[in-house]
């Protein structure tokens, strides 16, 4: 009896992660009791992370339509127009636990993942951005895994030639032995050139391309749809190795396949591997599909029709193809050393076949499997920390003695910190479109040929998350929005990667579905739709959940009058102005809390009609040419804004003098992380029109200095040099 | 000028020579096809870019060598026709033999993505036919650590072959502003003939003001106007 014949016990269903009541409804649809390879492809299908059955309901109240959005949740990425027949194809998706055990193979396969995302919808990939969490720095596993990870992140993406041009990298207690891996790709296409998952008509060919499939990654899906415990090191063997110069090659072989016209629907291999891609092809294109597992090209000996259908080996392409295009297509593989393999046709009775051996394994109605497949409201409970978190006030924590210290202190925190030890390890400059480096509040790719720039930028600040998931939420997406915004962009949709614990734990759901619902909140008010993601639960170490961190991948575009904006100063003499309100609280801010995890609250308020307001005034100032740098204040709060405005000045060859003009206390107006806050920087003559801007827009601006020589001053508090700025901003965590 | 620009699998800069040399450069250029068996005749200059040729494996621009276009490339350096290798091309021409020494891991053992200050040692045509001292290109590498044993260098120095070294912003050549541990700061060499030079900063990511910095241009354009003066002299 070969494993295959294996007969399907309750045992191995529940090994399979299937509840007996999923089992029953799998029975249902089959009419019979599934084979031990159907109940592979339905284990898989029905995990979290291909069926999102945990968090559909949820997702459905996100507003994912506009008239910009060509294409919204549901494909392999989202896709936004911006005019001139072109549009811009993006999604972040997270690689977490396969980051967790092997760090290096883990990240890289996650860079190649979401590029393969990208091109397999016909659009060259421009940019990579990485949304990075590890645990405290001083840890040796924090250091390793942070390690491995960049280097995977570096390796993959340098290899391909797609720039890695923004991102965040924070650090904190909670993320401990479960670090956060996002990874977003960002691509361009003429419109005309979309191309679909789908098979969308029966006698197609079903054609494979790309690596060899292997024994690895058999059930990266379900592996990741767990909580990481001890015995997870022992599935390392689930995580996939990747292999960027087949990845390079694939890419460039697919977007000639689809530029000549050969393909009438892709779909990449990746999560669940054969088995996703084939049914969910041929359940989107309402047909069928019919496929012989000996044509697949196999790398290892004697592999299983359940390991092939399973198997997770990357770098691989399934494409459908007319009949007479396949020689054509054929030779488009051969000029990059790539042959193609026909597996079967597509069909008109709906159902996914798997032969083998001429037998057959799988026979299941192919939208089935994803239409029915289960979904679930768990309950949502406010966990205990939540309340006991409103009560700080500022009086309890004593005033510091020593503010100059204080303000280089901040500057070094390892989330606060230059990431420069992390992006030059990024070649983010190839393809020699980036106008805005990384280091500034969002990175600007101009779009060759026209007078258009996109900006974009990842955010999201755990800490606010944890403390208020509704508000945390919102201000992740209005931070992003107001950082594409100084940036001279007018923000337009988002993707979004939620990354929260086990969705079976009450407080952990409450915190997804108030996240959720902020999010939502967030995305309406500011006009940016959701076009796609990826949800991430089951992120536990032993001490419990990570916070909860949904990720906003913000993109804005840039066109005239807009023009790309800097955070360094620019000129001598200019004024020094905040735009936004006074700060009001130190509630989860890194003077504060630092790496620890226990944060000190309460969580700031996200006012989104004013950030709807602060954005607008912003862009009509840098739309009539007023402004000269802008940069939003965040993590650190004012103080560390204006000190990376001085070091980012040429050759940081410029200053600020400044004063703290309201009443509250130093600490406060020097570190709070108050929301909807910019540092703005214009010539005097500018000053009147730019206050009159602002007052339409009924948002406090107010000069606080003057660009002078190097370094910083705030009065009455200190003085120090753009070298020790430069020193203490500079620090390396490890 | 006529330019080709060699695409080997895995190359993935040549788009961006290809645009250098065509925009900002105003001057013609086509893409070589790895496995083509010659170069074009009326190519005046051969352009291997950077990248991950053939992914790099075994050891970087070791498989490159063998491909059918570089024996056609090898013809061509030796008939004194000029080459210019950048980065992972850098690496290829000294695989090839066409150039001497090794590039080795960074002394980081990390990739490095910046702009770095190059100082000029040799101001000839046909690359560097200009009178700037002090460029500032950027540097995109893991494997850019120059090595040569002692006898090579004192080759290197006698015969004027080298043509870059790290530097800082006022041109000091420093053991501080060597970002891998090249031997000598070195960056950029050229062959005895002086027609083949490898370098590693990428002189096509700074030629044009929208990026900043245009001083990459000035290699372009000194190649570019080696070819005017090299057909005016064919003429006369």
């Amino acid at each position: 009896m070969t494993i295959d014949e294996t007969r399907v016990t309750s045992p191995l269903v529940e090994e399979h992660g299937l509840t007996e009541q999923e089992y029953e409804q799998l029975k249902a649809i089959l009419g019979r009791e599934p084979t031990f390879p159907e109940l592979g492809v339905f284990s898989v299908m029905w995990s979290e992370h291909c069926s999102y059955k945990n968090s559909k309901p949820l997702l459905r109240t996100l507003p994912t339509k506009g008239p910009q959005v060509v294409q919204g949740p549901g494909e392999n990425a989202g896709v936004v127009s911006i005019g001139d027949g072109l549009a811009i194809v993006f999604k972040i998706e997270s690689h977490n636990h396969p980051s967790a055990v092997e760090p290096y193979a883990g990240a890289a396969t996650g860079v190649g993942g979401i590029l393969r995302d990208i091109f397999t919808m016909g659009a060259r990939p421009i940019a990579m951005l990485d949304s990075l969490r590890f645990g405290d720095p001083r840890s040796a596993r924090t250091a390793y895994l942070t390690g491995g990870v960049v280097s995977g992140i570096a390796d993959y993406g340098n290899c391909v030639g797609v720039p890695t041009v923004a991102g965040e990298v924070a650090f904190n207690e909670s993320y401990e032995g479960n670090p956060l891996v996002n990874a977003m790709c960002v691509g361009l296409i003429e419109t005309k050139n979309l191309t679909l998952a789908q098979a969308n008509r029966p006698g197609l060919l079903v054609v494979y391309y790309g690596n060899t499939t292997g024994r690895d990654g058999i059930h990266g899906a379900t592996f990741a749809s767990e909580e990481l415990t001890e015995k997870t090191q022992a599935k390392r063997s689930a995580v996939q190795v990747g292999d960027p110069f087949m990845g390079k090659k694939i890419l460039e072989a697919t977007l000639d396949l689809i530029q000549a016209g050969m393909v009438v629907g892709l779909q990449d291999m990746g999560a669940a591997g054969l088995t996703c891609s084939s049914c969910e092809m041929a359940g989107r294109g309402g047909t069928g599909v019919e496929i012989d597992l000996d044509k697949v090209p196999q790398r290892a000996e004697n592999m299983s029709t359940y390991e092939l259908l399973l198997s997770e080996s990357q770098e691989r392409m399934l494409a459908v193809c007319p009949e007479e295009k396949i020689e054509e297509a054929r030779r488009i593989l051969a000029r990059w050393d790539l042959e193609a393999h026909v597996l079967g046709r597509t069909t008109g009775d709906g159902r996914m076949r798997v032969s083998r051996g001429g037998r057959e394994w799988v026979n299941i109605p192919a939208a089935k499997i994803s239409d029915e497949s289960p979904v679930y409201q768990r309950e949502a409970r406010p966990p205990a920390y939540v309340n006991a978190l409103k009560r700080f006030t500022v009086e309890s924590f004593p005033e510091p003695k020593d503010y100059r210290a204080d303000v280089l202190r901040v500057l070094a925190l390892p989330t606060v910190a230059s990431k420069r030890w992390v992006y030059e390890q990024y070649d983010h400059m190839v393809q020699t479109n980036t106008l805005v480096r990384p280091g500034s509040s969002a990175a600007v790719i101009r779009i060759r040929g026209t007078q258009k720039s996109i900006a974009l930028k990842t955010d999201c600040n755990g800490l606010f998350c944890y403390l208020d998931p509704y508000e945390g939420a919102k201000m992740a997406v209005a931070e992003a929005a107001l950082n594409v915004a100084v940036s001279g962009a007018r923000p337009l949709a988002i993707t979004n990667c939620l990354n929260f614990g086990n969705p079976m734990k009450p407080e952990i759901f409450w915190q997804f579905s108030n996240a959720v619902r902020g999010m939502g909140e967030a995305c309406r008010v500011l006009g940016t739709p959701v076009t796609g993601g990826n949800v991430s639960f089951y992120n536990e170490n032993i001490d419990g959940a990570v916070f909860p961190t949904p990720v906003v991948g913000m993109l804005g575009l840039i066109e005239p009058p807009l023009r790309p904006m800097r955070t360094g100063w620019e000129a001598a003499g200019d004024a020094v102005l905040l735009a936004g309100p006074a700060a009001a609280t130190l509630g989860g801010s890194q003077y504060l809390n630092g790496t620890a995890k226990n944060p000190i609250g309460p969580c700031p308020m996200m006012n989104l009609d004013f950030q709807r307001r602060l954005i607008d005034g912003i862009l009509q100032a840098i739309g009539e040419g007023l402004l000269h740098s802008a940069q939003d204040v965040s993590d650190g709060g004012l103080a560390i804004a204006l000190a990376e405005c001085s070091l980012a000045s040429k050759d940081s060859s410029l200053g600020a003098d400044a004063s703290l003009l309201d009443a509250a206390r130093p600490d406060i107006q020097l570190f709070s992380e108050e929301p909807s806050r910019a540092v703005l920087s214009a010539a005097p003559e500018a000053l009147p029109r730019l206050e009159a801007i602002f007052r339409g827009a009924e948002v406090r601006l107010v000069r606080i200095g003057t660009v002078g020589v190097a370094g910083l001053r705030i009065r009455d508090v200190g003085q120090w040099n753009a070298e020790e700025l430069r020193k203490a901003y500079e620090t390396k965590p490890f | 000028m006529k330019f080709g620009v060699v695409v080997f699998p895995g190359s993935n800069c040549d788009t961006d020579c290809w645009n250098a040399l065509h925009g900002p450069a105003g001057e013609e250029a086509v893409f070589l096809w790895h496995k083509d068996a010659s170069v074009p005749s009326d190519v005046e200059c051969v352009v291997l870019p950077g990248g991950f040729s053939y992914g790099d494996y075994l050891r970087v621009g070791a498989i490159a060598r063998f491909s059918p276009l570089l024996r056609a490339v090898v013809e061509f350096a030796n008939q004194g026709r000029p080459v210019i290798g950048i980065c992972n091309g850098f690496q290829v021409l000294c695989e090839a033999h066409l150039l001497p020494g090794v590039l080795m891991r960074n002394r980081s053992l990390k990739f490095i993505c910046k702009d770095v200050w190059l100082k000029v040692a040799r101001h000839a045509p046909p690359f560097t036919d200009f009178a700037a001292d002090v460029l500032k290109i950027p540097i995109a590498h893991g494997e850019g650590n120059y090595f040569i044993d002692p006898d090579g260098l004192k080759r290197l120095r006698d015969n004027d072959q080298i043509v870059f070294r790290y530097c800082d912003a006022r041109g000091r050549v420093t053991p501080e502003a060597n970002p891998n541990g090249s031997v000598d700061s070195i960056t950029g060499i050229v062959n005895e003939a002086g027609n083949v030079l490898g370098m590693m900063p990428h002189p096509e990511r700074c030629a044009e003001e929208a990026l900043g910095n245009c001083d990459g241009l000035m290699i372009l354009r000194s190649i570019a106007e080696s070819g005017l003066v090299r057909s005016a002299s064919f003429r006369s």
